[in-house]
């Protein structure tokens, strides 16, 4: 079996990236994500790559924009109103059709809000993670081992499509502690391969005039026509979601990331206590799995309930939409910075089912 | 026939540079395209567009590119400059550009001698927009934005980026040149020439601002353009060599 190590959410992601094959990492300190560059500020001598301290969120996410059109596999990370300062590079990587990943460790809003997690950030992560409608694929970890290791799969995703991706991680997260194996690290040999791969990176023109530019000729419109085609294969060829006793639950809790971790445990008391509870848990929240819901068998279902750690409910506007209506959706729901309770969870869904 | 004069082998035979006529963007990129050529640098530099009027001559300029948001070719040069050393590298921006929304960037990147060349081009105004206040408007100016003239008690004064840069320590080049006349233009050439040497040295930051003209918006002729930047505005921006490691 694979050696586990005991490591902080924020140093499994960079350790993640760094085997990754990322060899370029920017960023500004902002709590609670700020062990990920001290750890890459250590660990990026190690392997040649490059360290960053930006002057600012707006520059850090510039750097990564001019890193990955340098060809390197690169990184940035920040926690969410620093992710707004970010959402101009962002929207410049989808324009220029860069590969970059970017982790969000979200903190209680608006605003500053406050440095406790939250997932107050899913609209804007799915949707609008800057201007110009652009989506990226958003990867949504519920343990440490999956926060490695999608960590390391964004970047491959990232460049099969040469586009952003997006981790969406929380302060719980980032800052707690697990035992995770760590995915195999790339050879140099295979990172120099990765970066050599990408013949449209600006190294100079070539003595025929030939221009290498990574900004794609075509008209804008038909580029944003094929990116349409893009968001829309994804919804059949990316999407991806656990079930966990679904199969004959007449009541579905619903919700990603840490809130689906605390979820699943309330999920085992209430089958100990006689309730046929199951849990749909998107691992990527865009494209949305609506798949999942599709499959449910409506007629005998109670209802569904969401929970998530933000006020109003984001990732439920995007279930009721697919819901539409076949059966009730609830919510349970803390925000600010407040984690929601087992109990709190376990007392909605009790009322949700109703007689037993 | 010996050939004493040509194009740089970098603008475009077939391209028009889209400058507004009189425009001195375009003698900027002849210097700059006959230094690469004269350093042998053509083939392997890459730029990096600032926002602004240059986006005119994205197809004359025949050179490796990307481009950065507004302000942000310095950020983005630091990053790029570090991931590919070998990469001969500079940064083409505006006052806008470069001054106003990309001033944290500009100096942030001359403090850490990030080892790539800025071309500073300073008219004063917001050219591709339309002439508004820039952060190098000369006190009394009218533009869009200040149409009664620019004051110093609403507006502040006009920055002078090549001071302001010369209080650090890690640059290793800074000059102020202008175009405005063919002595000045040999010595802009010369300074260009300095910059990207110091790159190829790796002595680290290196800044070349030009005084450059604006005759749509400033509502000359470009000669009256050219007078007013002997008249007027090199009594507010002092041409030389700041700093020369």
């Amino acid at each position: 079996m694979q050696e586990k190590k005991f490591m902080k959410g924020c140093e499994a992601v960079a350790e993640a990236a760094v085997r990754a094959g990322c060899r370029f990492y920017a960023g500004y300190p902002i709590t609670p994500q700020n062990d990920v560059p001290e750890y890459f500020s250590r660990r990026m001598p190690q392997v040649g790559g490059v360290f960053l301290q930006g002057e600012s969120e707006v520059a850090s996410a510039n750097m990564l924009l001019a890193a990955a059109a340098s060809g390197t596999r690169a990184m940035t990370t920040s926690s969410s109103c620093g992710i707004s300062l970010m959402s101009e590079a962002i929207s410049w990587l989808a324009m220029h059709h860069l590969p970059a990943v970017i982790g969000n460790f979200q903190r209680g809003g608006p605003g500053i809000g406050s440095i406790q997690p939250s997932q107050q950030d899913y609209t804007q992560a799915t949707k609008a993670s800057g201007n110009g409608g652009f989506q990226m694929i958003v990867l949504a970890p519920s343990t440490l081992q999956e926060a490695a290791d999608m960590t390391y799969e964004a970047f491959d995703l990232a460049d099969k499509y040469s586009f952003p991706v997006l981790v969406l991680l929380d302060g719980f997260t980032g800052t707690m502690m697990e035992p995770v194996a760590m995915p195999e690290a790339k050879s140099d040999e295979e990172v120099a391969a990765i970066k050599a791969s990408k013949t449209w990176v600006p190294r100079g023109r070539e003595k025929d005039h030939t221009l290498h530019n990574i900004t794609d000729g075509a008209p804008l419109q038909e580029r944003n026509i094929r990116e349409a085609e893009m968001y829309e294969a994804w919804k059949t060829t990316e999407v991806k979601w656990e079930e966990y006793l679904t199969e004959d639950a007449e009541l579905i809790i619903s919700g990603y990331g840490i809130a689906a971790r605390i979820a699943k445990s309330v999920v085992n008391d209430l089958r100990k206590a006689g309730y046929k509870v199951g849990l749909i848990r998107p691992i990527r929240v865009n494209p949305f799995p609506a798949q999942a819901f599709e499959k449910l068998n409506y007629e005998k279902l109670r209802g569904i309930l969401c929970t998530e750690l933000s006020i109003p409910a984001q990732y439920a506007v995007d279930v009721r939409n697919v819901v539409h209506g076949r059966t009730p959706v609830g919510t349970a729901l803390s925000s600010g910075g407040e984690i929601i309770t087992a109990d709190a969870i376990y007392e909605a869904a009790v009322e949700m089912y109703g007689k037993l | 026939m010996e050939i004493v004069y040509k194009k740089p082998s970098n603008l475009s035979e077939t391209q028009p540079n889209n400058f507004c006529p009189g425009c001195m963007h375009s003698t900027a990129w002849k210097l700059i395209g006959e230094v690469l050529d004269e350093m042998e640098l053509t083939e392997k530099c890459v730029w990096i567009a600032g926002v602004g009027c240059v986006a005119n001559a994205h197809r004359y300029i025949e050179l490796d590119q990307f481009n950065q948001p507004h302000g942000r070719a310095c950020a983005g040069a630091s990053a790029f400059k570090r991931c590919n050393p070998d990469t001969f590298l500079f940064t083409y921006q505006g006052d806008g550009d470069l001054a106003a929304i990309g001033l944290g960037e500009t100096i942030s990147a001359a403090n850490r001698g990030d080892n790539f060349t800025v071309i500073f081009i300073n008219n004063g105004i917001y050219g591709m927009t339309g002439g508004q206040m820039a952060p190098t408007t000369l006190i009394g100016s009218k533009t869009t934005t200040t149409p009664f003239g620019r004051t110093a008690g609403e507006h502040g004064y006009p920055i002078h980026m090549c001071e302001l840069l010369n209080t650090l320590q890690a640059p290793s080049y800074i000059a102020r040149c202008t175009t405005a006349d063919v002595p000045n233009v040999r010595k802009t050439k010369n300074c260009i020439r300095k910059a990207f040497q110091n790159q190829l040295d790796g002595k680290g930051f290196s800044f070349v601002e030009i005084i450059s003209n604006c005759p749509t918006n400033w509502g000359m002729t470009p000669l009256e353009s050219l007078d007013y930047i002997h008249d007027v505005v090199l009594k507010e921006f002092e041409l030389g060599e700041f700093r020369c490691r």
